[in-house]
């Protein structure tokens, strides 16, 4: 094994050596939990190799080649952080990109700023990322929990219900969403009484014991957190003994096709949720993402593609800007970059480095036995941040 | 009943559902539902005992633990044939053919199927009973989990024997997975959901008793359903906390027996352990000196995949302690790894200590998890202590993952960076290797005090070493607490390599790291724990880098090395010599010590 060991090291060490006789390509680090969370990573991994086929096609960036090295996280954090390390410090890359969960992308966000790398995290939602855990080489596409939450509160204060509920998995990410929804629906809706908190824990919800509590605090509407394989759990239990009838939910994420697709002919109807509508969307942006897209893969996109096609479209764009690939140059291009996208245009904000990307709200429907949203509208992530000073205070300043 | 240590068991519980979903979606009707979730369960047996044939059969000669090992291999790979066959989407399933709907009962809205399930439950336990007490089958397996041998020697075919309880419980667990279907949506993570709890189910029990685990199941679920609404915060421990109690109280579960005499294998006496000759402690000299030069040909990358093995050297010699010399399997020695990690994590973020302090510091919180855990785990043997350790670790982990003001929840605790001396990667790899030199030399050399002649005295024989005045309870306890110390000290180690520390690092998955690692290298070897750590991350992380069909490849090479060295690889090379040359040690050997001290 020694021997195998040393080849392997060996084999590593050339490689570095040959990644830079070729300097003519420019190198993009990418992170993701492939075999962690395929439902997600693989449209996603879609998304961005049609973007890096369309960059190339254009005749690459800085008259280069645009490259994309990606690793498996297996979504552990300890892992994440041997792939960065070795994107960084053997494969040479300009700057990391990817990783979907939340406690991954601040792993990932902390190795940036210890190493001076620019890190783009495409799909983390915790608000720690640019807040409170925020730091001067992180950047992030997705809107965040925060933003999410802001949306639906809004919807959810234009209804009459009074009394509201609210299911969330217990940990970091649902305990935010459900503290975020919370906040800012009372501010608004000062009348509003909170009846009783659901917590299951992730992956395990016993959804018949949850259902029954829900029911029996009589609420007027639910705010649910939960997705994957415990939402079908919680739908299919609620639908079976009638916790949805004449009941209002406002769910996060759930009209994501991700998440909605699963659930086939038994989607909830009328849930108002965050997704993306791909189907109902005709602008010419998002036609021809749509096109280029079904006519390379042969399928549908998820949100997943997007994200991904949007993260390398941005990091191209960021090196555009910069003009180089010095990290200190880079993050200036970044801070303030707009850019056009499929669902409209979005900027980095140079205080807090979150993009304004948004997300869709719209209410669940069932058509052709299969789970879709209806009335859809673009929420711009521009309006649903906290002010300035609020954002200054939130983030460490240095 | 077979005294299988099955780690497969949730994989097989998945992939009936997978089958069953796949069939129920194909055959229409009501004959079609009810008929494919039967088809699936029987063809999942089928391949469950196939698996017993081909695989287990090889290997029930080799320490128990093997077995677990070997499932372990076949779990990682299920998991990734299950996402190319069937795609990485959930499912979800058919809902059963008349049962869609909702029954009343007492103002509450109860789904009819949820009623099916209650009068299936209690129709199978009935079944089993009948089978177990009625039948020729069945009283002849009750003695095969009595008395193996015994059996044997009464000229029963206890292979066959075997392979048909193995084929039922695959049976039953892959039943179990394709009646979740019409409620539950059928992921390709749904086996690591349900192992744990099996275990936990079965342990509350009592091992061997159908009702016990009946019970248990009861007893878990209500306190799934009824713990979330009076305990939300902690919904996680509480059954971890349950299982404490009763193994406390009950040390063989609630319905179990005290476990009859095995028969211990005599391997372990023939070939009594002995220390290092003066050609090879320089042999190992040499080889810390090769590992020590490594930095300077070595790039960035590669020093740090080096640190990280070394962390896990540390880590799986400290298990092996207490699993070889000790005789104690522990499933949940991450726990002192983890904590290590976050003690020095909290001397960094809330003391603003340095990394030298923190150093010295952080393992404490090894030690004193292993002080107070220790003293209730040594009072059970065998997999109640194993069970013990693991309701322990989850303890800890729930901890840290649900006290989100403390620990930072899922999110972890960041920032936690080496000091700017051994910030270079280079300067902590020796760093790292300094600590685990040192670490694994006096691990070795407690083997060789009367200490660890007491402990490995307590191991062999209770009675015995009690006749003779030594505490079995004290010695494993010390044993206990200086392998969670050496653990805490890796996991120091490990947060300052990662910059981070989270939940995971007290999971079960780096438990089973270290149990593999242990195996791999050879369980009754000194000193196999260093090789196998070396073996197995280096492989891992590789693998990782390399493809993401890592699972895949890693469950494989896990399996075949099982089948190929059952006394792992150390052991494996140990026979070697001494068949070939009793005397004196060939090259192969020192090449393999050099690279333990690597």
């Amino acid at each position: 094994m020694k021997t195998s060991v040393k080849v392997a090291l060996a084999a590593l060490v050339l490689a570095t050596g040959m990644g830079r006789a070729m300097a003519q390509d420019i190198k993009i680090g990418e992170i993701n939990s492939y075999s962690g969370l395929p439902a997600f990573t693989e449209p996603y991994r879609k998304g961005w190799q049609l973007a890096v086929e369309e960059i190339n096609a254009a005749g690459g960036v800085l008259g280069k080649k645009f490259v994309v090295v990606s690793k498996d996280d297996g979504g552990k954090p300890a892992d994440a952080v041997t792939a960065a390390n070795e994107l960084v410090s053997s494969e040479g890359v300009v700057m990391l990109t990817g990783t979907f969960f939340s406690n991954i992308g601040l792993a990932v966000a902390d190795y940036a700023k210890q190493k001076k790398v620019l890190f783009l995290a495409a799909e983390p939602l915790t608000d720690a990322m640019t807040w409170s855990q925020g730091n001067k080489y992180t950047f992030r596409l997705r809107p965040s929990n925060y933003m999410q939450a802001a949306m639906l509160a809004e919807e959810a204060a234009k209804l009459p219900a009074k009394r509201w509920a609210t299911i969330a998995p217990n940990y970091e990410y649902g305990q935010s969403a459900v503290a975020v929804f919370k906040q800012l629906l009372s501010a608004k809706r000062p009348d509003i009484e909170w009846v009783t908190e659901q917590w299951p824990p992730q992956g395990k919800i016993d959804a018949g014991a949850v259902v029954q509590a829900v029911a029996a605090a009589k609420p007027d509407a639910i705010f649910n957190v939960t997705f994957g394989p415990d939402l079908v759990k919680l739908v299919r239990e609620g639908n079976t003994r009638g916790l949805y009838k004449d009941r209002v939910v406002v769910s996060l994420l759930t009209g994501e096709p991700e998440y909605l697709d699963p659930l086939k002919d038994e989607a909830p109807e009328g849930w108002i949720v965050t997704g993306y509508p791909w189907y109902s969307l005709k602008t010419p942006e998002h036609d021809a993402f749509l096109k280029a897209y079904q006519a390379k893969f042969n399928d549908y996109p998820r949100l997943g593609s997007i994200v991904g096609y949007l993260t390398m479209k941005a990091a191209a764009a960021i090196i555009t800007k910069a003009g180089s690939t010095d990290t200190d140059k880079m993050i200036a291009a970044a801070e303030g970059l707009s850019m056009g996208t499929p669902l409209g245009p979005i900027v980095f904000r140079a205080i807090d480095h979150q993009s304004t990307l948004g997300a869709f709200v719209g209410k669940t429907a069932v058509k052709d036995g299969k789970g879709v949203m209806v009335d859809t509208v673009y929420r711009d992530g521009a309006a649903y941040l906290p002010s300035d000073a609020e954002v200054k205070k939130l983030r460490p300043q240095n | 009943m077979t005294r299988i240590v099955n780690f497969a068991h949730g994989a097989f519980y998945m992939v009936g559902a997978y089958l069953a979903f796949t069939l129920t979606e194909r055959l229409a009707g009501t004959w079609g539902f009810w008929g494919g979730i039967l088809i699936a369960a029987a063809v999942v047996a089928v391949l469950g005992a196939l698996l017993e044939i081909v695989l287990l059969r090889r290997i029930y000669r080799a320490p128990e633990l093997f077995q677990l090992l070997a499932t372990f291999g076949v779990t990682l790979m299920v998991q990734d044939i299950v996402v190319l066959i069937w795609g990485p989407e959930d499912l979800m399933g058919r809902r059963a053919p008349g049962f869609r709907g909702a029954v009343e009962i007492m103002g509450q809205l109860v789904p009819a199927y949820d009623l099916l399930l209650i009068v299936l439950g209690p129709t199978v336990l009935g079944l089993l009973w009948l089978l177990f007490h009625r039948t020729r089958w069945g009283v002849l397996v009750r003695a095969a989990t009595q008395d193996r041998d015994m059996v044997a020697a009464l000229g029963v075919n206890q292979k066959w024997l075997f392979t048909s309880v193995f084929a039922l419980g695959v049976f039953l667990a892959a039943l179990g997975g394709a009646l979740q279907i019409p409620r539950d949506a059928v992921s390709h993570s749904m086996d690591l959901r349900i192992i744990v709890d099996v275990f936990v189910v079965v342990v509350i029990g009592g091992l061997g008793s159908v009702t016990g685990a009946f019970l248990a199941a009861i007893i878990v679920s209500e306190l799934n359903a009824f713990g979330i609404l009076i305990f939300p915060k902690i919904s996680l421990v509480l059954v971890f906390l349950v299982m404490a109690v009763v193994l406390v109280i009950r040390p063989y579960g609630l319905f179990g027996k005290a476990e009859g005499a095995q028969r211990t294998s005599l391997g372990l006496s023939i070939r009594p352990w002995r220390p290092f000759t003066q050609a090879e402690r320089i042999a190992v000299g040499a080889g810390v000196l090769v590992a020590a030069s490594l930095p300077l040909f070595l790039g960035n990358y590669a020093l740090t995949v080096g640190s990280e093995i070394l962390v896990f050297v540390l880590f799986a010699a400290s298990l092996h302690f207490m699993m070889t010399v000790g005789g104690l399997a522990s499933f949940g020695h991450a726990a002192y790894f983890g904590l290590g990690a976050y003690g020095a994590a909290f001397m960094v973020k809330l003391f603003g200590a340095p990394m030298e302090v923190a150093l010295l510091m952080g393992p404490l919180m090894g030690l004193v998890g292993a002080v107070l855990f220790g003293w209730f785990c040594v009072r059970l043997s065998g997999v109640y202590f194993a069970m013990l350790t693991l309701a322990f670790a989850q303890i800890a982990w729930s901890i840290a993952f649900q006290w989100v003001e403390v620990t930072g929840g899922d999110n972890g605790m960041l920032g936690i960076w080496p000091a700017s001396w051994a910030s270079k990667p280079a300067a902590f790899f020796w760093l790292v290797l300094g600590v685990v030199t040192v670490g694994v030399c006096i691990l070795r050399v407690l083997v060789f005090s009367p200490f660890g002649f007491a402990l490995r005295a307590a191991r062999d024989s209770t009675l015995r070493s009690e006749a003779i005045g030594i505490d079995r309870r004290n010695v494993q306890w010390a044993a206990f607490i200086v392998a969670g110390t050496f653990a805490g000290i890796a996991g120091v180690l490990f947060a300052f390599l990662k910059g981070s520390v989270f939940p995971d690092n007290l999971g079960i998955p780096i438990s089973v790291d270290g149990l593999v690692m242990v195996l791999l290298g050879g369980i009754e070897t000194v000193s196999g724990a260093v090789v196998g750590a070396v073996v197995y991350k280096a492989l891992a992380i590789w693998l990782m880098s390399q493809t993401e069909m890592s699972k895949l490849i890693l469950g494989a090479v896990v399996v075949l090395l099982v089948v190929a060295f059952p006394k792992g690889i150390v052991g494996f090379l140990e026979d070697l010599r001494h068949r070939r040359r009793p005397a004196s040690p060939p090259a192969g050997f020192k090449a393999a010590k050099v690279e333990a001290a690597e």
